[in-house]
């Protein structure tokens, strides 16, 4: 196809990204090197019906104003949001590098930081629930596959309710299956003989059961993509390697999956996306003590329900942006050297 | 008979249809923003009665109307004609100057208003406040009997009485607080500190934080204190988590919303056996202090800014019919309400004598909030082990006074 032809055709989904997926980022960068105008406060005399009045400090809302609109954007900032102590803290690096006794101690406090204690948290669903939910997948599309067909409608449609349920339902309701008085809560009580144990109450069990809930969530997603991908393995190929006497791991292995690869890595990176931006789980599971990720900063930032924090959200988001393509950048490679081989 | 259960029926269905007030609203457009709790659906519910052809009222209740507010009354003119606030709401509406003084609306239609519900910011009116609301605390009369325990004045008594009621095998987690972080679990401690202790926050005229560092130590052991008697999963416990396990017995002290009262008395709630024990009563004192460890809040409307004249009286007047004194003598169970010839019940008391008691109000600056939070992110590192009391309260002073300079509030 010429270069022309193609481009006419691209143009349409061309500038829907353009309006819907580069400006706002762009907007976010541009939002993420402000902060808000000082404020200018002034002493008002306040009353109420419990303590009577008392003078308290507020904001001159029109002499803000004014600053406001003859700067929209607010204050230039630089790159200073993302240094400071809410997002990259290299001060705070610096300084706990420099007291620690030993690395591991300054490991463990630098994950205390929010920023970090966020990526960490993020960085471990994303890297388990990505293959935990692939192998899950996969194993109930080849499962599925050997079910006699009539079955298979009804098998299918059971398989494919996590997906169906809302996330944070889903997240509720099992939030309330592990509790102590819950089903699965109960039932561990009964086995393990120990009446004090509580998924909920120590930061290692809280992260199983969100990587659990993450890895039956996405699975029917990757479910169903293999098992369409299944029935376009090449009838004649498996047979011959019946009949070559290949068993049954053998058809899977050198048949099967070398078949299902190109579906693999294609489903790799919109898990991997779509587990970077893990959130409304820890919200469900009330995990924020044990748990936070990136896009739980950036709620937090925004829905704070009396100071929303733009330019801090819109630099927390800059830097999700950049950890996933530094994720996506072996892929992108990949696809970059062979659109170069072809050409 | 068919016809007559028919009859019978139609006639049901006309007799429930609420009773249309003509409150003499001249033509207007209410559109209502508020929390959504039982209180406040009884006031916006009383108001709605004024709807007529001429008069528009809808309400939205919404436990995330805070988050709405600004953007919907930046607009012009304002999605929402009244937004119903709390004093820690209150202060953004303000800074961004997007609601109106009320003052020539009360001189003309407000003579059911006694003066303590006026809320004056420089003198002039911005809010209505119609009820007050607290954390105060909650028991089951039956289990203190059986272990032997006098009502707790203090949280030290309350450490002992449920250290009694667990000794005596009666129950193994008797006490329940809301350290769900952030937002919970720094109520809690502000209660304790600068409610209780009376710690200070800010210093006077500035966004510079200035927190105690000795009593806000002593606030934090405090809570570290209650860990055990609240049991393994105290981190996700907000009053709602924590509700069920009070309706299944396991719990017999616990520190609740004034305004969520009726959910555990008699009537409403789902478990009659624990609820004829289940009593109230002003919070706790602590550390030798005489004031119950609590913030008292109000609640109140505001009338928009960016709407017309004519919108602003007809929402003025139908909230006004929402908050009338025959509301609250139709509804006194339903809050502790500010309003003239209100008579306190026994459900109130915790409210009322937490307020008599001399409990602050929850602090209305603007920059409260992003203390609150800042507070609510570190606090459960402490009560973890993970950091020391002097730790926790730098690491949440200079997580604030980052937030506090992004926000513009401190230079």
């Amino acid at each position: 196809m010429p270069h022309r032809t193609f481009f006419a055709f691209m143009l349409p989904s061309l500038s829907a990204m353009l309006i819907f997926i580069a400006l706002p980022i762009l907007s976010s960068a541009f939002q993420s090197l402000h902060i808000e105008h000082p404020r200018v406060l002034i002493e008002t005399e306040t009353c109420d019906p419990f303590a009577g009045c008392t003078t308290e400090t507020r904001v001159d809302a029109e002499a803000t104003r004014k600053l406001e609109e003859a700067q929209p954007a607010g204050k230039f900032n630089g790159l200073g949001t993302y240094f400071n102590s809410a997002h990259l803290a290299v001060a705070d690096v610096a300084e706990i590098w420099r007291t620690a006794p030993n690395v591991w101690q300054a490991l463990s406090k630098i994950t205390d930081l929010p920023f970090y204690r966020a990526l960490l948290f993020t960085l471990a669903y994303t890297f388990v629930v990505t293959p935990l939910s692939l192998w899950l997948g996969l194993l109930i599309a080849l499962a599925v596959n050997m079910v006699p067909q009539r079955l298979r409608g009804a098998i299918t449609y059971f398989t494919l309710l996590p997906m169906l349920v809302p996330t944070f339902l889903g997240a509720l309701v099992l939030f309330w299956m592990i509790d102590a008085r819950g089903l699965i809560g109960a039932a561990l009580i009964a086995l393990s003989g120990n009446p004090d144990l509580s998924l909920k109450a120590s930061r290692t069990l809280t992260w199983v059961v969100l990587f659990v809930h993450g890895a039956w969530n996405s699975a029917p997603f990757v479910f169903i993509v293999f098992y369409a991908a299944i029935q376009t393995v090449p009838r004649d190929t498996l047979e011959s390697a019946i009949i070559d006497g290949a068993s049954r791991w053998q058809q899977q292995r050198f048949v099967v999956f070398p078949h299902l690869r190109p579906i693999a890595i294609f489903l790799t990176l919109v898990l991997i996306m779509d587990n970077f931006r893990v959130f409304e789980s820890i919200v469900a599971f009330s995990a924020t003590a044990q748990a936070s990720s990136l896009s739980v900063l950036v709620f937090k930032d925004l829905m704070n329900g009396t100071t929303r924090l733009y330019g801090s959200a819109a630099a927390t988001s800059m830097l999700t942006i950049l950890c996933i393509a530094l994720l996506m950048m072996p892929s992108m490679v990949r696809s970059w050297q062979t659109f170069k081989g072809k050409a | 008979m068919k016809r007559l259960l028919a009859f019978m029926a139609v006639s049901a269905a006309f007799l429930t249809v609420p009773a249309y007030a003509d409150c003499g609203i001249a033509p207007g457009t209410v559109n209502i923003l508020a929390n959504d709790f039982q209180s406040i659906r009884t006031v916006t519910g009383t108001a709605a009665e004024c709807a007529t052809a001429d008069v528009k009222i809808t309400a939205n209740h919404n436990k995330a109307f805070a988050d709405l507010m600004v953007a919907a009354l930046t607009a012009n003119p304002a999605q929402y004609s009244v937004v119903v606030v709390a004093n820690g709401s209150l202060s953004p509406l303000l800074s961004a100057d997007l609601i109106r003084p009320l003052d020539d609306l009360v001189a003309k239609f407000g003579q059911q208003l006694q003066p303590s519900q006026l809320i004056k910011i420089g003198g002039k009116t911005m809010a209505i406040a119609f009820m007050a609301n607290a954390q105060h605390f909650y028991y089951r009369e039956d289990v203190l009997k059986q272990a032997g325990v006098a009502v707790p004045k203090t949280y030290e008594e309350v450490l002992a009485a449920a250290a009694t009621i667990r000794d005596k095998g009666i129950m193994k987690e008797p006490l329940a607080m809301s350290f769900l972080p952030t937002w919970d679990i720094a109520e809690e401690f502000l209660n304790i500190y600068y409610g209780g202790l009376g710690g200070t926050l800010f210093e006077q005229g500035t966004a510079n934080p200035a927190i105690d560092k000795e009593k806000a130590g002593q606030a934090l052991n405090l809570m570290k204190e209650m860990v055990p008697f609240i049991g393994p999963d105290y981190l996700t416990y907000d009053s709602d988590v924590f509700r069920p396990k009070w309706y299944a017995g396991q719990v017999a002290m616990a520190n609740m919303w004034g305004s969520s009262a009726a959910l555990v008395l008699p009537g409403q709630s789902p478990s009659p056996e624990t609820a004829k024990d289940t009593h109230l009563t002003v919070a706790p004192t602590v550390g030798g202090g005489k004031t119950p460890a609590t913030m008292v809040w109000w609640d109140g409307f505001t009338i928009a800014k960016n709407i017309s004249d004519a919108d602003a009286e007809a929402s003025f007047r139908a909230m006004l019919h929402g908050i009338s004194p025959d509301m609250a003598a139709k509804h006194p169970e339903d809050a502790v309400w500010l309003i003239d010839g209100y008579k306190p019940t026994p459900a109130a008391m915790g409210v009322i004598n937490s307020v008599k008691g001399g409990s602050p109000t929850y602090p209305t600056v603007p920059y409260m909030g992003l203390l609150h939070e800042a507070l609510g992110a570190q606090i459960a590192d402490f009560i973890q082990g993970k950091k020391s009391a002097e730790e926790t309260l730098a690491d949440a002073e200079k997580a604030y006074i980052t937030a506090a300079t992004s926000a513009g509030f401190i230079k």
